[in-house]
């Protein structure tokens, strides 16, 4: 019956590659992952039609027309001064349009107009060109005051003013720009790696929720090392996180493929517009991988810690909560360092592991050297094995303290020995 | 305070009846194990000496400290306190490979096949994956779960996931087997299968130990046992030392109800019917008869029975923790 085996125990990498496979295989093919695959697809949704809805309210509420209620012919004037005006100034311009109500009413009272809430004018131009009177709030008039004083200035011009031709010299960039562009692309690369770390880490937790309910931890601690059962549950979901992100970076790309135009017209983002970011956009992507794995690690080991320190499904979910408001803490203060590189507040959000993703990640896309990276991920790196040894002593030192029975039996133990 | 009755590795307990001492080395030795959970110590100096191929029972009530014990023996958690060797290793994990485990708590993947699951417990033991396969199906057939090889764990009923399970402990050919209760949550019938299965391990040499509360089936089964009761040892050698422990009962039934010869009857007698019952003199059952005889007590019947082991845990642990032991029995069978 019994064998004589040649090695008396797995090693540890061994160890973790068995749980890691079997996590692997089990999630991959599980109802659920295709529920994970298609969880992304609400938010977005939810969002647009949000971002839509938000949009027309927006445009209905927010009014950038300014009434005119002087005589017509002053009312005509304005509107032709606005229009010459409008391709030197644009947008800082408001919309000019006379007031029907006051067409035929001399005695049009402006204010009472207003006041009964009728039309939808940011403001009322009353009196005339050279004594013209804005009403409105204060501060639609403080907005109106200056650009509507320019039109009537250009209305009542004996000649119109000649505007010179500018002539213009491009450059690239400038220190400038170029600053301000890639935290752009710094805080959107922050973004994503938070949303997508938020929504991978909540699988290694449901993994180990399923754990605790089927009792199998204990099978699994008996066998081998706990630090390699939470190794292998970590890579496996980290892959499994891989999975997910090709499956949902091909649709994206698909889907660009087939209305990337439609797209950006819809929103206004072309990922093509991006700015670069300093260390070139090879690494940058190179490196967001391996910090999206980092944050990954950080928060999966924490959250299995957690999770496998609590005796019931119920508390893993209790606890998991202040988990996820420290990531988000972490991740506020990992964008609020974004415009101060070199501060101390942003030093400090490297060395906190898990503010450190964010926060080099942002680095990257900002400054050019990259010491810093293979420093700051060493310090990740040592801190993932950190979590998972404290994770896995703290499991040895304070779980499995009773039998079947769980705790009641655990108080019947202790009034026995009493 | 736990009674000290290991030798070395290599060397047997003291007590262990009717075997040279070096006849078999020992496969788990522990000393002096100590376990605290929150101030309250669960376990309190256990020493045990189990040697290769015995079949040992730890015996106690719940909450005794018997799964704390079987987890500090198997490396899942560390003692505070004391020292244990399995196969004259420190560290349990190290030979992994030599152990198999089933605790109380079972526990399967439920979309997980039967072969799958059986394969995978041997995968942790070090069993390449394809050969564990091999070894389930054959495993499955023997004990007549053949059909339910590609069966998902959650299509099984009870008796047959803990019978998986139970297969998934083996597969990969274990020197030694530890089950945590192993027999609660089973019918009669796969008891006794079970009881079968361990005395087929046995033979093959493999040493078993299980926790359990219900004494039968140490009776039936155990050469050795540990009695535990609020955390410490006061017992542990073979199961006749136990049972030697108390004087064999005598069983006496007479056709005259009154006379002198009730005198001669030792004062711990106890009408129990038509039957008295005592101990066994230490003179023996001879000068009793002798004056019984004399008496004119009619004997009708007089029978001398060894005690059982039930009798030996009552006068080891006490009363109370017998008690308990008998309800815990009881709310299993429920």
């Amino acid at each position: 019956m019994t064998d004589l085996p040649l090695r008396p125990r797995l090693s540890a990498l061994e160890a973790a590659w068995v749980i890691a496979r079997r996590d692997f295989v089990a999630v991959l093919f599980s109802r659920a992952f295709l529920f994970f695959l298609l969880g992304p697809l609400f938010p977005v949704i939810v969002g647009g039609l949000a971002g839509s809805i938000g949009g027309e309210v927006q445009r209905d509420a927010v009014s950038v027309e300014v009434g005119l209620a002087m005589s017509p012919a002053d009312n005509a004037k304005m509107v032709a001064a606005g229009e010459q005006l409008a391709p030197q100034l644009g947008g800082a311009l408001p919309l000019l349009r006379a007031v029907p109500e006051a067409a035929d009413e001399p005695a049009f009272d402006a204010r009472g107009f207003m006041e009964a809430r009728r039309g939808n004018y940011a403001a009322i131009l009353t009196g005339s060109l050279r004594s013209p009177t804005l009403v409105g709030t204060e501060g639609q008039v403080a907005r109106w005051q200056g650009p509507i004083g320019l039109i009537a200035g250009h209305a009542t011009a004996a000649e119109p003013a000649a505007f010179p031709q500018v002539s213009a010299e491009l450059v690239a960039t400038s220190a400038a720009s170029e600053k301000s562009s890639r935290v752009q692309t710094a805080q959107i690369a922050q973004m994503l790696l938070f949303l997508l770390t938020m929504l991978l880490a909540g699988m290694v937790l449901s993994n180990l929720v399923e754990e605790k309910a089927n009792k199998i931890i204990e099978i699994l601690a008996a066998a081998i090392p706990m630090d390699a059962v939470f190794m292998g549950k970590l890579f496996a979901m980290l892959a499994v996180s891989f999975v997910g992100i090709a499956v949902w970076g091909l649709a994206a790309g698909g889907l660009w493929a087939l209305g990337g135009d439609a797209i950006t017209q819809a929103t206004g983002f072309n990922p093509a517009n991006l700015p670069a970011p300093a260390v070139g956009w090879p690494l940058f992507i190179a490196l967001g991988v391996i910090y999206f794995a980092m944050a990954y690690l950080l928060l999966g080991a924490l959250f299995l810690t957690i999770g496998s320190m609590a005796s019931s499904v119920r508390e893993v979910q209790t606890l998991s909560m202040p988990v996820t408001m420290l990531q988000l803490m972490v991740f506020f203060l990992a964008a609020y360092t974004i415009k101060q590189p070199g501060s101390a507040l942003e030093l400090a959000a490297i060395a906190f592991p898990l503010s450190s993703p964010f926060a080099m990640l942002a680095r990257a896309a900002m400054e050019p050297e990259l010491w810093t990276h293979a420093v700051a991920l060493a310090w990740q790196a040592a801190a993932v094995v950190a979590l998972v040894k404290g994770g896995s002593l703290l499991f040895r030192k304070r779980v499995m303290k009773s039998g079947g029975a769980g705790r009641e039996k655990s108080k019947k133990g202790a009034r026995l020995s009493a | 305070m736990a009674v000290s009755n290991h030798g070395s590795a290599g060397n047997l307990p003291s007590d262990w009846s009717g075997q040279p001492a070096d006849a078999r080395p020992l496969a788990i030795e522990a000393r002096g194990l100590v376990k605290s959970f929150d101030g309250t110590r669960a376990v309190d100096g256990v020493d045990i000496s189990v040697p290769e191929g015995a079949i040992y029972g730890i015996l106690g009530p719940n909450g005794a400290g018997k799964t704390t014990t079987l987890r500090m023996l198997l490396g899942i958690i560390d003692p505070d306190e004391g020292v244990r060797r399995v196969f004259g290793h420190d560290r349990p994990h190290d030979i992994g490979r030599l152990i198999g485990y089933l605790p109380e708590e079972r526990g399967l993947y439920p979309s997980m096949k039967c072969i799958e699951a059986i394969a995978f417990m041997g995968a942790l033991r070090g069993l390449p994956l394809k050969e564990g396969r091999e070894r389930a199906v054959e495993l499955l057939e023997r004990h007549g779960l053949g059909h339910a090889a590609t069966r998902q764990i959650r299509q099984l009923s009870k008796g047959m996931a803990q019978t998986v399970q139970l297969l998934g402990t083996l597969v990969h050919r274990p020197r030694l087997v530890v089950l945590d209760e192993p027999f609660s949550g089973l019918d009669a019938i796969n008891q006794g299968k079970l009881e079968v299965m361990i005395r087929a391990l046995a033979e093959d040499g493999v040493t078993v130990i299980f926790s359990t509360h219900v004494i039968h089936h140490a009776e039936r089964l155990c050469e050795g046992v540990a009695i535990i009761a609020g955390g410490k040892v006061p017992y542990a050698g073979s199961v006749e030392a136990a049972r030697d422990r108390i004087p064999a009962q005598v069983r006496l039934e007479t056709r005259a109800r009154e006379g002198a010869w009730l005198s001669a009857l030792p004062p711990e007698a106890r009408r129990n019917g038509d039957f008295f019952q005592f101990p066994l003199p230490e003179s023996g059952i001879e000068p009793l008869l002798k004056r019984l005889i004399e008496g004119e007590a009619g004997i009708l019947s007089l029978s001398i029975e060894r005690a059982g082991l039930h009798d030996a845990f009552v006068a080891i642990a006490g009363e109370a923790a017998a008690r308990q032991l008998e309800a815990d029995a009881q709310g299993a069978r429920a």
